[in-house]
């Protein structure tokens, strides 16, 4: 057993305004040894990001409180400090030096009017007392080490020209610029595209070797704990249910809990072949090679929608984003098509062109045969009514000054469908369809919770009998567990309402488990598509073998060390007049074609 | 940042156009007769004719409207009708008396208003922060009149500490350069001279410059207190910055980006609303002369005024977008 780097005993965190015994964090104990990976695991509100931010005592600028317990750091020379009863100024010392922390939002964690260099120097300048020129070198030294290219070029940037992942690398050098014995990683890669995580997974366990520091990891992702914890905490409403070493954890879970969330994680079985199959389940309304095909619904022909990039004195167009480029698919009766890949690949942009919430530059888009493109205004309107969307945010997609009622009657009114009385009827049972209550229509938005606002979604969705809905990355807001929940929904209305769905996400595990076919999409075109198992079990572009290497697994025994170059995204930006030569579609397999020379 | 500057330039030349047709036709369709401003009652109507050919008042209007634009796109406005002088030369005449006001109104504004809002906003809820903001809101809410009243008989009757109105004593002869009187006194090396101006200015600024410190208090304080919520400013506490750091450094840093916006259109509005301050005070600038101009219908002045006006606005806009450019490195400059 390692001696303990920092020990935490009976930790009790209340926010201020919270009625009397209202605790986020309800006296839990924790220990994290030297040079261990600790991954604290739960779904919103279960505390472990409270708990993260108590060590650091940020909790207190948040408006939350430390009742009680102890944070015992032991300190390089001996002996043990408690951290939750330092002062502020003795606190500033621990940060950012012993104790360092990263956060889930590469986005906006770093400051954007100053420059990375400055943002690295000031840790070096606080806590090493050192002079501009040997901050300089020692941040220098840092990028190096997460592996940035160009580091010297990186200084003298600010946080809006790097990617998402690139960010995240700035702000775990920034963690590790003082050799910190802890750091505190809430939720890293959650904001992430699976590629980068894996990189930034991996990247966080080689520093974490070379450097010898302690990781403590809060997530809610199973996946990134097999890949990278040593010991699990698991948390519920505050307090820890189960605790121990993370193979233990795996193979034998001892609390329902535990199991539920290991049950409830997205795994890629198909591909890696572990865990339930659930590709039985799926053939049964996967198309049959010998019985007739069943009617298309929706075909896309060579869709084409690019964003101008203009520049200079005349604001002329100097380039395009190609953000679809020819794309072409059939999506047919009863079928869950998948459209994947990472952000900034065209998936979304696809979507909204079908809908003409974007206006395409070219191409078509037929709906039952009719060819939109060209109808009138009155005509498309009829056409919207046979093809509906369901965002990915349920917080920005609904009204908040709408009743429920309201928010799911909107289509029908917008559309003059039926009496008062009727649509009051329909819309009650759409409710119950979606699992919502009667007495819950007159509720507005904030009165629920993301995957209960999910389901108005849904209701309203169906309002007006579509045959196609296009689900734009509709669960990556959610907890997992409810995210089980809304999948299963989605499911059986698509069996009872005949429905066709066009499903947009980046997380592979969860279009394994809804899709027929999958079309996987890369710097605007499909790249690959076909029927899902061919395409997971069998996959023929280099880039949909690349996406599926990223999953992260399922369980720690199947850890693999793998060593990623940091890249940067790349971008569809061409200039004016620019032909895109790209392989054609060969047919790789029974109705599963690929872009492969 | 060249093309920029030109492009941005350029961008105005239809926004001044449209406003010089908008306070054309306004002039047109005002009742009464101009000529009736320049002639005695009495004149005949061979007179009121000759009039009227030697003003151009007997040409279409859009013939009247060319000869205007040419005329002012040269900086010629005509004759007011009131003083017998060019239009441009009586406002480049008094425009440095309401630029000076208004600059040091700002510069005021902005010393007390914006400390005072990041203070509020490092310790919300407290004494400072509930006391600055009942302050503040005072500030906004203080008629200038009233409170330049007030002053006058405070400060120059019952103390008789400081002059009532003008903006020099007579005869004190300083050269003008600058047309600004502190910057001239000093050119000249005029130390009572520049006393002399900074007295006059003093309660005419405090006036003018309550406001917009209430305001620039108020956005201050709020604009720190959202950045204080931000992510980053979180990232800066877990490196251990202190709080003095997080505040200026971090917060501030963002914050002033809202409060840049605010002192550049209350600076507009400075100068346009010293018309009231101007009158109390009667002192010689744009305003004071804008109200003459209304009174006795000099629909030259008036125009002139309004493009001159309307210019202002436009540069200090644009001052305002370059200095964007300079704190926030996100805007570009394609």
């Amino acid at each position: 057993m390692t001696e303990n780097l920092l020990s935490i005993s009976d930790l009790a965190v209340t926010f201020q305004g919270a009625p009397d015994g209202a605790f986020a964090v309800k006296g839990i104990d924790l220990a994290i040894g030297r040079g261990e990976v600790v991954a604290i695991v739960g779904e919103s509100g279960s505390g472990k990001s409270v708990t993260a931010k108590s060590i650091m005592r940020l909790v207190e600028f948040m408006g939350a409180k430390i009742v009680r317990g102890q944070a015992m750091l032991s300190e390089r020379a001996g002996g043990a400090t408690d951290l939750l009863v330092l002062d502020e100024a003795r606190m500033q010392e621990v940060r950012g030096d012993r104790v360092a922390m990263i956060f889930q939002e590469p986005m906006t964690s770093l400051n954007p009017v100053l420059t990375i260099g400055q943002q690295l120097c000031e840790v070096v300048v606080k806590h090493r007392k050192a002079g501009r020129k040997e901050a300089a070198a020692i941040a220098l030294n840092a990028l190096q080490q997460v592996r940035i290219p160009e580091p010297e070029r990186r200084l003298k940037q600010y946080p809006h020209e790097l990617s998402g992942g690139m960010r995240q690398r700035v702000m775990i050098a920034m963690a590790i610029l003082c050799k910190p014995d802890l750091l505190i990683a809430d939720e890293p890669t959650t904001a992430l595209d699976v590629t980068v995580q894996a990189e930034i997974l991996a990247l966080l366990k080689t520093i974490q070797r070379e450097t010898g520091m302690a990781i403590l990891l809060i997530t809610h992702d199973m996946g990134v704990v097999a890949e990278i914890a040593d010991k699990v905490v698991v948390m519920l409403r505050g307090e820890v249910v189960e605790s121990g070493d993370v193979h233990a954890i795996f193979n034998a879970p001892q609390h329902e809990y535990t199991r539920r969330l290991l049950d409830a994680a997205p795994k890629l079985s198909a591909r890696l072949g572990c865990g339930p199959q659930s590709i039985p389940e799926a053939q049964a309304h996967a198309p049959d090679a010998d019985t007739s095909k069943p009617e298309v619904v929706l075909s896309v022909r060579n869709l084409v929608t690019r964003f101008a990039v203009r520049q200079g004195m005349f604001q002329r167009v100097v380039a395009n984003v190609h953000a679809v480029e020819s794309v072409s698919f059939d999506l047919r009766e009863k079928e869950t098509l998948s459209l994947v890949g990472e952000s900034g690949c065209g998936k979304s942009t696809t979507g909204k062109s079908i809908m003409r919430l974007i206006r395409p530059n070219g191409g078509e888009v037929l709906l039952q045969g009719r060819n939109l493109e060209g109808v009138g205004a009155s005509e498309m309107t009829q056409m919207r009514k046979r093809i509906q969307m369901v965002f990915q945010d349920p917080y920005a997609s609904l009204n908040p000054r709408m009743s429920v009622e309201q928010i799911v009657a909107e289509p029908l009114r917008i559309h003059r469908i039926g009496s008062p009385t009727e649509i009051r009827d329909r819309v009650f049972s759409l409710l119950d369809r979606v699992g919502l209550t009667r007495a819950q229509a007159s509720l507005y938005p904030h009165q629920f919770s993301g995957g209960q606002r999910q389901r108005i979604c849904i209701a309203r969705a169906l309002a007006l009998n579509p045959k196609v809905i296009i689900a734009d990355e509709p669960v990556s807001a959610l907890d997992v567990s409810i995210q089980g929940q809304i999948l299963d929904l989605l499911a059986e209305i698509q069996e009872e309402f005949a429905i066709s769905i066009l499903f947009i996400s980046h997380d592979m595990a969860v279009v394994e488990r809804v899709s027929d076919r999958i079309a996987v999409m890369y710097l605007g075109e499909i790249i690959e598509i076909g029927p899902r198992d061919a395409v997971l079990g069998a996959p023929a572009h280099p880039y949909t073998q690349q996406l599926l290497s990223a999953v992260p697994i399922v369980h720690p025994d199947q850890r693999r060390s793998r060593v990623f170059a940091a890249r940067e995204l790349r971008s569809p930006i061409r200039p004016p007049g620019y032909r895109h030569e790209t392989p054609p579609m060969k047919a790789v397999g029974f109705e599963h074609y690929a872009r492969i020379a | 940042m060249l093309g920029y500057t030109l492009r941005r330039v350029a961008g105005t030349i239809p926004v001044l156009f449209m406003v010089s047709l908008l306070i054309f036709a306004l002039v047109q369709f005002a009742p009464g007769d101009p000529v009736d401003m320049l002639v005695s009652d009495e004149a005949t109507e061979e007179v009121r004719l000759a009039i009227r050919s030697a003003w151009g008042l007997d040409q279409p209007v859009y013939v009247q409207y060319l000869t205007f634009l040419k005329n002012a796109v040269m900086g010629d406005f005509g004759q007011s009708f009131r003083y017998r002088e060019p239009v441009m030369q009586l406002i480049l005449e008094r425009l440095p008396a309401s630029l000076e006001l208004a600059i040091y109104s700002t510069l005021l504004a902005v010393a007390i208003g914006l400390p005072l809002g990041v203070w509020a906003a490092s310790r919300p809820n407290s004494l400072v922060d509930t006391v600055g903001s009942i302050g503040g809101f005072f500030g906004i809410s203080l008629p200038n009149f009233w409170l330049g009243i007030l002053l006058i008989l405070l400060f120059a009757g019952t103390f008789n500490l400081l002059p009532s109105g003008g903006r020099e004593t007579w005869g004190l002869n300083v050269e003008r350069v600058t047309g600004f009187l502190t910057i001239d006194a000093i050119i000249a090396g005029r130390w009572d001279a520049l006393w002399d101006a900074l007295r006059h200015l003093a309660l005419p600024v405090v006036v003018l410059g309550t406001n917009m410190t209430g305001i620039i208090m108020q956005i201050t304080r709020a604009s720190v207190l959202e950045n204080l919520q931000e992510d980053y400013v979180m990232t800066a506490r877990a490196k251990g910055m202190s709080g003095r750091v997080v505040l200026w450094r971090h917060a501030f840093r963002n914050a002033l980006i809202a409060v840049i916006t605010i002192i550049g259109l209350e600076f507009g509005t400075l100068i346009s609303g010293a018309i009231i301050v101007e009158t109390v005070f009667a002192w010689p600038g744009i305003g004071y002369l804008l109200l003459q101009g209304i009174s006795f219908r000099d629909f030259p002045l008036i125009t002139g005024l309004v493009l001159v006006y309307t210019t202002l606005f436009v540069l200090i806009n644009l001052a305002i977008d370059m200095i964007y450019t300079i704190v926030d490195p996100r805007i570009r400059m394609g």
